[in-house]
């Protein structure tokens, strides 16, 4: 017979003591795996989130974090705006023709290269400011969806689950198409062919009902913070009330009208106005979203832009990282700590319940001296005992955690647009606190002999320290009462008739 | 039986000397043996009244308990010069012991207490070994019971059947029968002494009671061969 079973005979005998032990520590451990999936999985995904396809973020002068919190998550206070001729620089002469063409307008701008353009691989203007329920109402290009991979190692892009991206004009719908995030659609169960209006400034704000909006488009789930926002034509954002700059009386070069009524081609046959685009004087843009040509040239870039006078470029994983540090790995690591001293607090009445029996097994461990067991046997048979009610807890508690978290994924995907399933777990890169360059060398080394793809980081699941952890404290716990059982006194024990 | 040392000794005390100290830190001397020997296979009885040292004795004999002074041998092994880990695994590869009570473990079953005496010793584990013990001491009906609903005659032949699958060269049984109804008790001396008998197992019982004593063909009185008298 194993000690091992000899001890689980022992947890068995004491039934409801070890019940409730273990289950205590079931309950820190379940407490461990919540505070580090959903801290980690957040974190993670807002790291990930950070880069979805675009590692600059151009707008207005202020904070920078606001400004990334605003483009990148949706959340956070709308920004200030910069005017469209600045979204402009990023372009070259080409694409601005191509788009003034697609706009159908005579002009849009001066047709020349941006000055950034040299170094810019793509550049998407988004406008915000309204809101469809509660849902960020983002005014953008075609090229949002068309020209984004917002999963550069996967290369994974938007997906629609149903229709089509936006046209920037279109036969149907002339300048009012729109696209909407999955977890918009499921909320508001909006099909294809619906008409929306959108709330200009907050969610209680006025409705622009002057036209609505035709959805001709549902996203696919993607994880990103996409799923909750609703996409319209930038050139049908810019026809909504108040969206133009109003332009100066005195500014006597402006050619083009303001935006109302007026006969161009594009005209809509179901609506009585007939609505033709602004020019780019009237025209801002919250933010651009700018994927630089590579990252040697990011930081010159960035630079170069915050130092001018007109805007500011914030790079979105350095805004994170920092949010990260500064505020919420503090708050994970304190939450952290509680529920590790939760699963000490655990530990120590397994060591209380353990101890409280040792009186009642002084005569089972001299039986078990008499027929040869030694000090060092009956010791290990307690410290066994110790870990399978630590690490049988344990195990209970981290399928348990990851159960509930299975359960909850939907309110939490729903709540942060993070998708947690029940075997997703976060991982720690080790390379971030370890200088492990080496043996991701050796990895790599032996992977190219078998023909593996090379690795850049070494992966490490946060939760696998819960096993050492777990082993670590079983022993602390164990200690006192395997002591006892090895200066167990047996011929006393024997004598002593209970 | 083995052939190449029939007429060896199993057992041999010399000049074992034992005593406890008390609460009140005086010396309680039990146990001042001259000489005391058992031969390979042989059955004998020690008989004594209860207090004068026989289970103290059994201690000692077994390495559970040092001498103070003096030589004990067991199977040609003189066991107080092992460190007490070696003494341990030979207590458990060579010795089989019997207790007046509460012998077994009542956690495991019948069956898993019979295999717990094999558990630390060298020898194999097996199952079967158990079963055919517990078969032999008419229990092959009751495997997975656990002690505590068990006669406590029923408890102290699993505890012979446990004494015995080691394969031990040396049988000790303290008081067997002392808490076993007198209808039982003459089967479970039986059980024990036809079993010792077969397996070529030395058998030392002690005892305060004439009637188990009387079977024998040797008995000694431990007021003999001990030259401390208490208890009395
Ligand atoms: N651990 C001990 N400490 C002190 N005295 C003991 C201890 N064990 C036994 N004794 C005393 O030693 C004597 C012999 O005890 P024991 O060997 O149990 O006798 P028996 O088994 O013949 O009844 C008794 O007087 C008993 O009180
Ligand atoms: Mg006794």
């Amino acid at each position: 017979m194993s000690r091992w079973k000899i001890a689980w005979r022992s947890v068995q005998r004491r039934g409801l003591a070890s019940a409730l032990t273990g289950f205590s520590m079931a309950l820190g451990v379940m407490l461990v795996v919540g505070v580090v999936s959903i801290h980690g999985l957040v974190e993670e995904s807002f790291r990930n989130n950070s880069s979805i396809g675009y590692n600059m973020i151009v707008g207005a002068k202020g904070g920078s974090l606001q400004l990334v919190l605003n483009t990148v998550y949706y959340l956070s206070e709308p920004v200030e705006n910069i005017p469209y001729s600045y979204y402009q620089e990023f372009l070259s002469a080409q694409q601005i023709v191509d788009y003034r063409d697609q706009v159908g307008m005579e002009e849009l701008g001066e047709e020349r290269d941006g000055q950034f353009n040299l170094f810019t691989k793509l550049a998407i203007p988004v406008c915000l400011g309204d809101y469809y329920g509660r849902f960020r109402v983002v005014g953008t290009t075609p090229g949002f969806f068309d020209n984004v991979i917002y999963d550069p190692l996967e290369g994974k892009r938007y997906e629609f689950g149903q229709g089509r991206n936006f046209r920037t004009s279109s036969d149907e719908h002339g300048y009012f198409e729109c696209v909407v995030g999955a977890n918009v659609a499921r909320e508001h169960k909006l099909q294809i062919g619906a008409k929306i209006s959108a709330t200009h400034g907050d969610p209680e704000g006025e409705l622009h009902d002057e036209h609505p909006f035709t959805i001709v488009g549902i996203l696919k789930p993607s994880g990103t913070p996409n799923d909750r926002a609703v996409f319209v034509n930038i050139e049908g954002f810019y026809l909504m009330d108040g969206h133009a700059k109003p332009l100066e009386k005195e500014d006597d070069t402006g050619t083009t009208a303001v935006a109302g009524e007026a006969e161009i081609p594009n005209e809509n046959p179901e609506s009585k106005k007939v609505f033709r685009p602004i020019s780019v004087r009237e025209r801002e843009v919250t933010a651009v979203l700018v994927k630089t040509v590579n990252q040697v040239v990011t930081p010159g870039l960035s630079e170069n832009i915050s130092e001018g006078p007109s805007a500011q470029a914030a790079l979105p994983v350095k805004e994170i990282y920092g949010l990260f540090h500064a505020i919420v790995g503090p708050i994970q690591q304190m939450l952290l700590l509680m529920t590790v001293m939760i699963c000490l607090v655990s530990g120590i009445s397994i060591l209380v319940s353990i101890y409280n029996s040792m009186s009642d097994r002084q005569q089972e461990i001299a039986i078990m001296r008499a027929l040869g067991a030694g000090r060092s046997t009956v010791m290990s048979v307690v410290f066994f005992e110790s870990i399978i009610l630590s690490l049988g807890g344990g195990l209970l508690g981290w399928l348990g955690g990851h159960f509930l978290i299975g359960l909850a994924s939907p309110q939490i995907e729903e709540r942060t647009g993070v998708a947690i399933g029940f075997v997703d777990f976060p991982a720690i890169r080790l390379n971030d606190h370890l200088d492990v360059q080496i043996i991701v060398d050796l990895i790599n080394v032996l992977g190219r002999l078998i023909g593996a793809q090379p690795v850049q980081n070494l992966m490490l699941p946060t939760e696998l320290w819960l096993i050492p952890g777990l082993l670590l404290l079983a022993i602390l716990v164990g200690f006192l009462p395997a002591m006892a059982a090895y200066r167990t006194d047996v011929a006393k024990a024997l004598s002593a008739n209970p | 039986m083995k052939g190449d040392q029939p007429l060896g000794k199993m057992l041999s005390l010399e000049n074992v000397k034992k005593s406890y100290v008390e609460p009140n830190g005086d010396l309680l001397p039990v146990l001042d043996i001259d000489h005391f020997d058992v031969d390979v296979g042989e059955q004998m009885v020690i008989v004594g009244r209860s207090g004068c040292g026989k289970t103290t004795l059994l201690h000692v004999i077994s390495g559970i308990s040092r001498a103070d002074e003096g030589t004990v041998t067991v199977d040609g092994i003189q066991i107080g010069s092992l460190a007490e880990s070696v003494r341990d695994r030979f207590r458990a590869d060579t010795i089989g012991y019997v207790f007046q009570t509460f012998n077994l473990l009542p956690g495991f079953s019948a069956l898993e207490n019979v295999m717990l005496g094999m558990t630390f010793s060298r020898g194999r584990r097996e199952a079967g070994r158990a079963r055919q013990l517990l078969d032999r001491m008419g229990l092959s009906h009751r495997l997975s019971h656990k002690p505590g609903t068990m006669s406590v005659g029923e408890q102290q032949r699993v505890a012979v059947a446990r004494a015995l699958a080691n394969r031990p060269k040396l049988l000790l049984a303290d008081e067997p029968t002392a808490n076993v109804d007198p209808g039982n008790q003459q089967q479970i001396v039986d059980l024990i002494r036809e079993t010792c008998e077969e397996e070529n197992v030395a058998l030392l019982l002690v005892t305060h009671a004439p009637e188990v004593a009387n079977q024998f063909q040797r008995i000694d009185r431990l007021e003999e061969v001990n030259k401390i008298a208490i208890g009395s």
